[in-house]
């Protein structure tokens, strides 16, 4: 038995999510007392992938194959399956962003193993296999055991911290394949894709803006204050939907769910479904006019004030910390 | 072509989730039961597809897992405006069963299209849908975030880390959808009850098959601490806590 991870790199680098994953990986493998075997597909040189060592993966399973250069669920799950299947792998970890989204549900009907999605920490028992799951967009935690013999985990972004396994030696099996043409089915028409701009969901602090801030004009303090911390902005459902933000920084039950070290959460009252997106932060920060604001019982720290004179001065305090 | 939607039935977003004796299951008294958000805004773009001849849409069709206690829910779909619904008879174990038994309604009844939502509110999995085309054998696109139809052909706007992608798959597939698929979910007229209540609602008995999870117990999240107050005549005491009581700047 041994634990797959499943890894995903960008231009032939590791994303910060891979070396959660394989921390994560290497907590469960410990457990089991077994080890970790990692997956990577496409082109990634080995002193990249001697990386994944250093987080506790023995070996490493590198699949280049220029025919899967786009992500093609189908294909990929079946190139993951494959490798679980030879590597006698107990259990498979996988990111629960949008492409692990995309092929755990496929692994898990190919190989009949229950899946445990969005996980935030170390099972809880290993038998009966269960772990702790969010549900209910936060407002209740399950105890779910996995009854299948082969368990899939998604693990949720930023969620799990990095763990270094010194002196950890690890080998690099190179792994060809013959992919299906029938397998490969979608055709990338078009990419748009912004570039040096920090993505939300990998963000370590957020900057959010609310319907607070009152208009799409006032948003220069709050870019700016983000800009400085090196954070990622957001905003509530009201705000994207008006237009005066972007739709990918929309963070909530039906935006995105994230969980950063640090939410900064500027003119938004707090709603549930809000909540429900943000409620894994490490800390939240709320600067709300209204003391009652639900938004103050979510946070660790508080200003009761107006946005428009306080982010100025934030601003002006960071700075001279530099 | 013919379109099925998905719809889960789960406690309206603002519930406060309550559990029954013993923890193991969610305490239903009194909560209002809706459509789960992201499949309202899935059979929303399911209709306009329709209203729209070129596209060339005949049905749309929504499918649910669940006891007669749901019925209401899928009454509302219908007089939002779907033309018919299919109900299997079974409650709805885990996500592995619940896909497995859409899967043989799609085999018996041919879609060309399959739309589910990205996340269901209750259980958060992200896997009904995904499961559904493996089954299938079939092509899914997920995070779907734009939905049309070209010459006949479905063409999909997916969201990728940083950005989005434009990709075209042939029928039959699963369209994973999530926020933009929709702007705002369609509300059912006054018209459309009234015709709802005699179109039909088709109940299939469930395939045997095994769930693969179960909740054995809930618990409620861990407390927050308090909320320390910074004046707000003087911000810079927050930069100050951030950097030194909580290390996170
Ligand atoms: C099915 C469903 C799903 C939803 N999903 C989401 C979701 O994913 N994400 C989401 O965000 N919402 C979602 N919503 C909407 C949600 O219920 C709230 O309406 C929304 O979060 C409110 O946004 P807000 O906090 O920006 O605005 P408001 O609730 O209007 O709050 C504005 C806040 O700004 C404060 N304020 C005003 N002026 C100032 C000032 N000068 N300085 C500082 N503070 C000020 C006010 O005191 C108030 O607290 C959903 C709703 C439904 C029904």
């Amino acid at each position: 038995m041994s634990v797959l991870v499943y890894t995903e790199n960008w231009d032939g680098k590791f994303k910060k999510l891979s070396f959660e994953l394989v921390s994560y990986a290497s907590g469960v493998a410990k457990m089991a007392g077994t080890s970790v075997t990692a997956v990577s597909i496409g082109k990634v040189d080995d002193t990249e992938l001697k990386k994944l060592g250093n987080y506790g993966a023995s070996k490493i399973v590198a699949v280049t194959n220029e025919k899967l250069s786009t992500l093609d669920n189908q294909a990929y799950a079946s190139v993951i399956s494959e490798i679980a299947l030879k590597e006698n792998s107990g259990v498979i970890i996988i990111s629960n962003n949008n492409a692990g989204k995309a092929i755990a549900p496929r692994l898990s009907v190919r190989l009949k193993a229950g899946v445990g999605s969005g996980v935030s920490r170390l099972p809880l028992n290993l038998n009966p296999f269960t772990v702790y799951k969010r549900t209910y967009s936060g407002n209740a935690f399950a105890h779910l055991v996995i009854k299948s013999d082969i368990k899939i985990l998604t693990l949720a972004q930023n969620s799990f911290d990095l763990a270094e396994t010194p002196g950890n030696s690890c080998m690099i099996e190179n792994f060809s394949l013959t992919v299906d043409e029938a397998h490969l089915k979608t055709v990338v028409k078009d990419v748009q894709k912004q570039t040096g701009k920090i993505l939300l969901t990998d963000a370590d602090i957020v900057v959010s803006g609310g319907r607070g801030m009152k208009s799409p004009d006032n948003w220069s303090p709050l870019t700016e204050l983000a800009s400085l911390l090196g954070a990622a902005t957001a905003c509530s459902r009201p705000v994207s939907d008006e237009g005066w933000r972007p739709h990918d920084e929309h963070t909530g039950q039906t935006g995105k769910i994230i969980a950063p070290n640090l939410y900064i959460a500027v003119g938004i009252s707090g709603a549930t479904q809000h909540l429900a997106g943000i409620s894994s932060s490490k800390y939240i920060v709320a600067i709300n006019t209204d003391k009652d604001a639900p938004i103050f019982e979510a946070a660790q720290y508080g200003i009761v004030g107006d946005a428009m004179k306080i982010l100025p001065k934030l601003v002006e305090a960071v700075k001279a910390k530099k | 072509m013919k379109i099925l939607v998905c719809i889960s039935n789960v406690p309206d977003t603002t519930t406060k989730i309550k559990f029954a004796e013993g923890n193991a299951s969610v305490d239903t008294a009194g909560i209002q039961w809706v459509i789960n958000p992201w499949d309202e805004l899935s059979l929303t773009r399911a209709l306009e597809l329709k209203d729209n001849p070129a596209n060339g849409v005949n049905s749309v069709t929504v499918v649910h897992v669940g006891t007669a206690a749901s019925e209401p829910t899928i009454r509302k779909a219908l007089a939002i405006g779907a033309d018919d619904a299919i109900r299997v008879n079974a409650d709805s174990s885990d996500a592995f069963f619940v896909a497995a038994q859409i899967a043989e309604v799609v085999r018996k009844e041919q879609f060309d299209i399959i739309m589910c939502g990205i996340e269901s509110s209750d259980y958060n999995g992200s896997l009904v849908g995904g499961m559904i085309s493996e089954f299938l054998g079939i092509p899914s696109v997920s995070a779907v975030s734009d939905l049309k139809i070209e010459n006949g052909q479905p063409l999909l706007t997916r969201e990728i880390d940083g950005g989005k992608e434009v990709v075209s798959v042939s029928v039959p597939l699963v369209a994973i959808v999530q926020k933009g698929i929709a702007k705002e979910p369609r509300i059912a007229a006054m018209r459309g009850i009234m015709m709802a209540r005699t179109k039909p609602v088709k109940l299939v008995e469930p395939m045997a098959v095994e769930s693969l999870t179960q909740v054995v117990v809930f618990e409620k999240p861990a407390p927050r601490a308090a909320c320390k107050y910074i004046d707000a005549e003087n911000p810079a005491q927050l930069i100050d806590l951030l950097q030194n009581e909580a290390k996170v700047i």
